[in-house]
C-alpha cells in the first residue's frame, strides 16, 4: 500500500522554487491537450496551432517581443511591490492613465516635430501612472484603506474616464465619430527596431527597466528593506523600516511602469488613443509577476511564454474557430499551477510503501 | 460514589502505561522510545529542559499529533487517541501551556467548544460555577477571554478540564505564567483533585516545584528518557543532573560598580496599546545606568509589550520626553533612529521579529546592523560585509547552524537566539533591551546567554531586562522592579529584597501603589 | 417627486443591492472562518455564465439557480484545493480565481451572447403588496430578493445562535487552538469557503437570469469586488452587509435613473457610471480609517494559512 506524506522542510528548497514555474508550465500545456480534445479539436493540431504557430516566421517572433513589452515593464514594477506585501492590483488603470498622459503631450505637441516629444511623453506616461497609483498609497497610509480594492476601482474609473476623453475633448474631428483621439506625429511614435516588424525602442527600454529593477531588489538596501516587510512585518518594524514608506514605493514605482507600458502602447502599435487601449495587460502582467518569481529574469521569461498565449489565443480564433478568450483560460490555468506546486518549495511528500497484511 | 470505588478497586491497575513511544519529525527525534507509567490518585512529573521532547510526548497522549511507533495501554486497555475529541471521551484532559483559548468568546462559550454534544447554556454556567467554587477556582462564565488576566485563563482552561471529570488532566508548564502565591493555590486545587483519585502529569523543568507537589518523576533528555525518581528523596541538584547530564552551570556576578551616568530614563510614560486586548501604560519612570542590569518581573500581558514597543520605537510616542535614551529625548524616534544613538534590543519573538525566518543569517545581520557596522554603501548592500560579520558572530557566540547562508527558521531557537544576541551584543551598544533572552532556551545556552548579559554590563553597557522567569531576574540583576496592570514598581536593589516580597509585588501590590491602598477592600 | 417614481426607484434599489447582499453574505462566512477569497468576481462571473446557460437550456430560471450555485461551489473548491489543501498564498489564488473564472467564462459563454431570456415574473405577496408606496417595492419583487432577506436571518441565527456558528468563529480566530481542542479546522475551513461561493454563484446567476437576462462577457462589472469591500464596510456583521448593500444600489441606481430621466445636466455620463466604484472607494476609506474598529471586528486569522503538525 503506498501512503503519501508531507513534511516541512527545514530549509526552502531553492531548487524546487525555481522547477516550480517549469512544472507549472508542463501541466498548463498538458492541460491543454485536455481542453482542445474536450472541445473536439484535435489536442496535437490545436497544441500545434497555439504554441507553435505564432513563432513560425521572423515576424511572429517580433509580435511576440512586442507583446511581451508591457507585460515585462508591468510585471516588474508589480513585483517590487508584490515582493512588499503591497497588493498593487490596479495595473490596468494605471497603464491607461499613462497611455493618456503620453497622449496628452503628443496632441498638445501637435505637429511640431522635435527630439524632445518623445521623451516629454515617456515622462507624461509614468507619471500618469504614477499618479493613478499614488491613490491608493494616499488612502492606504493615511486612512490604512485596503489598497487591493481601492486600485482594483480605479480600474474601472480609469476605463470610464478614457472614455469620456476620446468620446469627448480629444475626439478626433475627422474620425467619423469613432471613440479615438487623432493619430500621432511621426515624432511622437517610438522609432522602429527592425524594420518591416512593429517591434520599437520600447523593447530597449523594457530590458533597461528589467536591469535597474534587478539591481534594485537584489542589491539595494532599500529593496532588502521592501523584501523584509513582505516577508515577517514585525521584524520590518523591529528594524525600524517604515511600512507607509514601503506602500508609497511599491505603488509608485509599480504606478510608473504601467504608465510607460501605457505610452509604449500608445506612441507604439497604436499611434493614437482608444477607448480599447487597455486590452488586460495591467492584469495578465499579475500572472507574469508570480510566474517569473518576482524575480526581473524571471520576468523576463514569463512575459514571453504570456505573449505566446495571446498570440495563440488569436491563432486559435482563426484556425480553430475558438474564442480568443481561449488565452485567458490558460493564463489562468497557468497561475493556479504554479501556486500548487509551489507547495514543494517548503513541504516535500514522503511516499511509504508498506506491504498490505493479509487480509487487508 | 460508585465511581470512587470502581478507582478504588482498580488501584492496583495502573491508569495509564506508554511503551516504546517514538515520535519522528524531518529534522529530529522528539521522543524516542519513552516509557511512562501512572498511577490513579497519583501527581507524575514529566521533567525535561526545552527541547527534551515533553510537550511532543503530552500531545501524543491527548491525540494532537500521532506517534510514529509506540503503545499506549489506557485503563487497562490498549488505545490509540485519535484526536483530542477521543482523549477526552477516554477522560484525559489537557491544560496547555499556551492557551487554547478564544479571545472574543466568552468563558461560557470557550467552554461549550470543548465540550461534546450540544450544553445546554444556562445550564452549562451553572455547572462551571459550581466546578469553579468546589476546587477554589473563581471564573465569571459571562466575560470575554481577552478581559481576563492570565491567571484567570488558566483557571478556565483548568475548569473546562474539569467539568469533563477527567481521570487524568496533563498540566503542561503551568506555572510559568503564574505568581508565587498563585502557584501555591493551584498546588492546593492539584492536592485536591489527586486526592479524589485524579491522575495528574505535571511537566515542568522547576526542579523546586517538582520536589513539592509530585509523588514521583520521570526525566527526559533529548527525547529519551534518563531516570525515574521519588522526588522528595533527590535534592534539586541530583535531578538537575538527571535533567541536562552535568551539573547546572553558574554564571559569575560581581558588584554592580558605582553610578554610572543615566543611559535610558522613562519620565512619566503613559501610552494607549495599539492591541485592542493590550495593557495601556500609566505614567513609568525608571532609570537604568551604565555598568547595572535592572530586571522587570511581572507576569504576562501586564504591559511588558507595550513597554517594550514604547523603548525600542515600535510604538513611538506622540511626543519626545517620556523616554530618553543616552541622553537624547528619544520618544518619537522610529528604532533605526534609537539604534544609532546606542539602542539594542532583543525581542521575545525571535522568529518573524527578531529574525526574517526565510532570509539567511546574513541577509538578518543587515536587519539591524547595516549602519552600525557598514553593511550598504551608497544605498547597495555590501554581501561579503554582511557575510563576514555574520560568520563572526557565529564563532563568537557558539551558534550552531550551517553557516552564514543558512535559513534563520532552520536553527533551533537557543542557536537562533545567539545568533540574535551576539547580531545586538557586537554591535557594542551604550543601552541594552532584552525580553526573556532565556525563554525556551536550554540549560547551556541560557547560561551562555546570561554570562553574555553580565559581561556587557561590566565592560560599561546599561541593560534591562524583562522577564517572566524570577528565578533569571534573581541571578544576574543588580535591581529589580515589577511590572503590573500597566503600571511600574519602584526598583529594589537585589540584596534588599526576595522573591517572596517580588511575588507580592506582581499581583500589584507593592508600596505606595493603588492596588496596594484599595486591597484591603477588595478582599 | 411622484410616487410611483419613489416606488419604482426603491424597487429597483433592492433589485440592486440584492445580488451584493448574498455574494457578501457568503463571503462573510468564509472570512469569519479565516479565509480571505478574493474570487468573488470570478466566481459571480461563473456562476452567471452556468445559470445562463442551465436556464437556456432547461427553461427554468431556478435550476439556473442551481447551476450558478453548483459552478460557484466548484470555483471555490478550487480555491480552497489551493489555499487549505496545497496551502498556496490566498491573496494571490483569490486574483487567480477571478482572472481564471472571468476568462473561462467569457470562453464558455462566447455562443450564448446575444442569447436572451424570458424575463422572471415578480412574485406578489397577497396584503402586503398593497401598502402604498412601500408595498409594490417590497412585496412584489423577485424570489431571490425574498431569498437574500431569509439568507440574512439565516446567518444571523447560525453565527450567532448556532453552535456550528460558533464553532466558525472559533476557528477564524484562533485555528490552532481550535485544533488543540479536536476541531478539523480544514475541513471546517472547506465548508466555509464552498458556502461562499455557492453564494458567489447564486449572486452571478441572479445577474444573468433575472436582473438583465442575458449574458455578456464582463457583464459582473466589479460587483464581485464590491460585495468583499462591503464586507469590510460592514465590519464583518451581517446587518450592516445588507444596510451597505442598499446604500450601493442606491447609488446605482439613481445615476441610472438621472441618465435615463434625460434631465439637462451638464455631467458626463461616464462620471454617473463611475458613481458607484468612487462610492466604494469612499466607504472604504470611511470605515478603514478607525484601525481599531477593524481590528475589533475582523476574524484575528483572516488570510493567514493554517497546517496542523501531524
Amino acid at each position: 500500500m503506498l501512503s503519501f506524506k508531507l513534511e516541512t522542510r527545514p530549509e526552502a528548497s531553492r531548487t524546487m522554487s525555481y522547477l516550480s514555474p517549469l512544472i507549472a508550465v508542463a501541466l498548463t500545456m498538458l492541460g491543454g491537450l485536455l481542453l482542445f480534445s474536450a472541445l473536439g479539436k484535435d489536442p496535437l493540431e490545436g497544441f500545434q496551432v497555439f504554441f507553435l504557430n505564432p513563432l513560425r516566421h521572423w515576424y511572429g517572433v517580433s509580435e511576440l517581443l512586442l507583446k511581451a513589452v508591457p507585460l515585462m515593464l508591468i510585471a516588474v514594477g508589480l513585483a517590487i511591490g508584490f515582493r512588499a506585501n503591497v497588493w498593487n492590483i490596479g495595473a490596468e488603470g494605471q497603464f491607461i492613465l499613462g497611455a493618456c498622459g503620453a497622449t496628452g503631450v503628443a496632441l498638445a505637441m501637435g505637429d511640431s516635430s522635435g527630439p524632445l516629444v518623445l521623451p516629454a511623453m515617456v515622462v507624461a506616461g509614468a507619471l500618469g501612472g504614477a499618479a493613478w497609483a499614488a491613490i491608493p498609497a494616499f488612502l492606504r497610509t493615511r486612512f490604512n484603506a485596503n489598497e487591493i480594492l481601492v486600485s482594483l476601482m480605479l480600474v474601472y474609473v480609469a476605463q470610464l474616464l478614457v472614455s469620456w476623453l476620446v468620446f469627448g475633448p480629444w475626439m478626433d474631428p475627422d474620425g467619423f465619430n469613432f471613440p479615438q483621439s487623432k493619430m500621432f506625429s511621426d515624432s511622437a511614435l517610438l522609432p522602429l527596431l527592425v524594420e518591416g516588424t512593429r517591434l520599437n525602442l520600447a523593447f530597449v527600454m523594457a530590458l533597461g527597466v528589467l536591469v535597474i529593477g534587478y539591481v534594485f531588489m537584489h542589491n539595494s538596501y532599500l529593496g532588502f528593506k521592501m523584501r523584509v516587510a513582505g516577508e515577517a512585518a514585525d521584524a520590518a518594524r523591529y528594524a525600524g523600516f517604515s511600512a507607509k514608506r514601503m506602500v508609497w514605493i511599491g505603488l509608485l514605482v509599480g504606478g510608473a511602469c504601467a504608465g510607460l507600458a501605457g505610452m509604449a502602447e500608445v506612441a507604439g502599435p497604436m499611434g493614437q488613443l482608444t477607448d480599447k487601449v487597455a486590452s488586460g495587460y495591467g492584469f495578465a502582467a499579475i500572472i507574469v509577476a508570480f510566474v517569473g518569481r518576482l524575480n526581473p529574469i524571471g520576468i523576463f521569461f514569463a512575459s514571453l511564454l504570456m505573449a505566446l498565449l495571446f498570440l495563440g489565443g488569436e491563432q486559435a480564433q482563426l484556425y480553430l474557430s475558438l474564442p480568443a478568450s481561449i488565452s485567458k483560460v490558460f493564463q489562468g490555468m497557468l497561475l493556479f499551477f504554479l501556486l500548487g506546486s509551489d507547495l514543494f518549495i517548503n513541504y516535500r511528500l514522503r511516499v511509504r510503501l508498506t506491504l498490505a497484511k493479509a487480509g487487508d | 460514589m460508585h465511581q470512587e470505588q470502581a478507582t478504588a478497586a482498580a488501584d492496583a491497575q495502573p491508569r495509564l502505561i506508554l511503551t516504546g513511544i517514538r515520535k519522528v519529525y524531518p529534522a529530529v527525534v522528539a521522543n524516542d522510545g519513552i516509557d511512562l507509567s501512572v498511577m490513579p490518585g497519583e501527581i507524575h512529573a514529566v521533567l525535561g529542559e526545552n527541547g527534551a521532547g515533553k510537550s511532543t510526548l503530552m500531545k501524543i497522549i491527548y491525540g494532537v499529533t500521532r506517534p510514529t511507533s509506540g503503545h499506549m495501554v489506557w485503563e487497562g486497555q490498549p488505545v490509540t487517541v485519535e484526536n483530542p475529541a477521543h482523549a477526552r471521551s477516554l477522560g484525559i484532559g489537557m491544560v496547555f501551556q499556551h492557551f487554547s483559548l478564544f479571545e472574543t468568546l466568552t468563558v461560557l462559550e470557550n467552554v461549550a467548544l470543548a465540550l461534546p454534544g450540544k450544553p445546554d447554556m444556562s445550564d452549562l454556567a451553572r455547572r462551571i460555577e459550581s466546578v469553579s467554587k468546589r476546587y477554589g477556582l473563581p471564573v465569571d462564565p459571562r466575560r470575554h477571554v481577552h478581559a481576563l488576566s492570565v491567571g484567570e485563563r488558566q483557571r478556565v482552561e483548568i475548569v473546562r478540564c474539569l467539568l469533563q471529570n477527567p481521570r487524568l488532566l496533563i498540566m503542561d508548564e503551568p506555572t510559568s505564567v503564574l505568581t508565587p502565591q498563585a502557584v501555591r493555590k493551584l498546588f492546593e486545587t492539584l492536592r485536591q483533585l489527586a486526592s479524589e483519585g485524579c491522575s495528574i502529569l505535571y511537566i515542568s523543568h522547576k526542579l523546586d516545584e517538582i520536589q513539592e507537589l509530585c509523588h514521583s518523576a520521570t526525566v527526559l533528555r533529548g527525547g529519551k528518557v534518563t531516570g525515574a525518581c521519588i522526588p522528595a528523596e533527590e535534592t534539586p541538584k541530583s535531578m538537575a543532573r538527571l535533567m541536562i547530564g552535568k551539573d547546572l552551570p553558574a554564571c559569575e556576578h560581581t558588584a554592580a560598580p558605582a553610578d554610572g551616568e543615566i543611559r535610558l530614563k522613562l519620565d512619566g510614560l503613559s501610552q494607549a496599546s495599539i492591541d485592542p486586548f493590550g495593557t495601556d501604560l500609566k505614567n513609568l519612570q525608571l532609570e537604568v545606568r551604565s555598568g547595572e542590569i535592572v530586571g522587570i518581573a511581572g507576569v504576562s500581558g501586564n504591559g511588558q509589550a507595550e513597554l517594550l514597543a514604547a523603548i525600542s520605537g515600535e510604538a513611538p510616542l506622540s511626543e519626545k520626553g517620556p523616554v530618553q535614551i543616552c541622553g537624547n529625548a528619544a520618544g518619537r524616534l522610529s528604532p533605526d533612529q534609537r539604534r544609532q544613538i546606542g539602542l539594542c534590543f532583543v525581542p521575545e519573538e525571535r522568529l518573524g521579529r527578531g529574525a526574517v525566518p526565510s532570509m539567511a543569517l546574513s541577509d538578518n545581520a543587515i536587519l539591524t546592523a547595516a549602519v552600525s557596522k557598514g553593511l550598504v554603501r551608497h544605498g547597495l548592500i555590501d554581501f561579503r560585509a554582511a557575510k563576514a560579520f555574520a560568520r563572526e558572530c557565529i564563532a563568537r557566540f557558539n551558534v550552531k547552524c550551517a553557516g552564514p547562508a543558512a535559513q534563520a527558521r532552520s536553527l533551533s531557537g537557543g542557536n537562533l537566539q545567539k545568533y540574535i544576541m551576539g547580531r545586538e551584543i557586537m554591535q557594542a551598544p551604550k543601552l541594552l533591551v532584552a525580553a526573556q533572552p532565556t525563554w525556551g532556551v536550554d540549560v547551556g545556552a541560557s547560561a551562555f546567554i546570561r554570562q553574555q548579559i553580565i559581561d556587557l554590563r561590566n565592560a560599561g553597557c546599561a541593560v534591562l531586562v524583562v522577564s517572566e522567569e524570577l528565578d533569571e531576574l534573581f541571578e544576574i540583576c543588580d535591581r529589580i522592579a515589577v511590572i503590573a496592570d500597566g503600571r511600574l514598581s519602584p526598583t529594589r536593589p537585589l540584596a534588599e529584597t526576595s522573591v517572596e516580597d517580588i511575588g507580592v509585588w506582581m499581583s500589584g501590590m507593592w508600596p505606595g501603589s493603588e492596588s496596594a491602598a484599595t486591597s484591603t477592600s477588595n478582599q | 417627486m411622484e410616487q410611483s417614481l419613489i416606488t419604482s426607484m426603491l424597487f429597483a434599489t433592492l433589485v440592486a443591492g440584492t445580488p451584493l447582499i448574498i455574494v457578501a453574505l457568503g463571503e462573510l462566512i468564509t472570512e469569519k472562518a479565516g479565509v480571505l477569497n478574493l474570487g468573488a468576481e470570478g466566481t459571480m462571473a461563473m456562476g452567471a455564465v452556468a445559470a445562463f446557460a442551465a436556464t437556456h437550456y432547461t427553461g427554468n430560471p431556478y435550476l439556473g439557480v442551481l447551476a450558478g450555485m453548483a459552478a460557484g461551489a466548484l470555483m471555490s473548491l478550487l480555491f480552497g484545493l489551493l489555499t487549505l489543501t496545497l496551502m498556496a498564498n490566498q491573496v494571490a489564488s483569490g486574483l487567480a480565481l477571478t482572472i481564471f473564472g472571468v476568462g473561462l467564462s467569457a470562453f464558455v459563454g462566447k455562443p450564448f451572447e446575444s442569447l436572451t431570456l424570458p424575463a422572471v415574473p415578480a412574485i406578489r405577496i397577497p396584503l402586503l403588496a398593497d401598502i402604498p408606496l412601500l408595498g409594490p417595492a417590497l412585496f412584489n419583487q423577485q424570489s431571490l430578493v425574498y431569498f437574500s432577506w431569509a439568507l440574512l436571518g439565516g446567518v444571523i441565527w447560525f453565527l450567532y445562535k448556532s453552535r456550528a456558528g460558533l464553532i466558525l468563529r472559533a476557528v477564524g480566530e484562533s485555528p490552532s487552538s481550535a485544533h488543540s481542542i479536536g476541531y478539523s479546522v480544514i475541513g471546517i475551513r472547506y465548508l466555509a469557503t464552498t458556502f461562499g461561493g455557492a453564494m458567489a454563484g447564486i449572486g452571478g446567476a441572479f445577474l444573468s437570469v433575472f436582473y438583465t437576462p442575458l449574458w455578456v462577457e464582463g457583464m459582473v462589472s466589479g460587483r464581485g469586488w464590491i460585495a468583499l469591500a462591503l464586507v469590510v464596510f460592514a465590519t464583518w456583521r451581517p446587518l450592516r452587509v445588507m444596510a451597505g448593500a442598499y446604500l450601493f444600489g442606491g447609488v446605482m441606481i439613481s445615476q441610472l435613473f438621472i441618465q435615463g430621466s434625460g434631465l439637462q445636466i451638464e455631467v458626463p455620463s461616464q462620471l454617473l457610471s463611475a458613481l458607484p466604484y468612487l462610492a466604494t472607494i469612499f466607504v472604504l476609506v470611511l470605515i478603514s480609517r478607525n484601525q481599531q474598529t477593524i481590528r475589533l471586528n475582523s476574524p484575528m486569522s483572516l488570510g493567514q494559512p493554517y497546517r496542523p503538525d501531524a
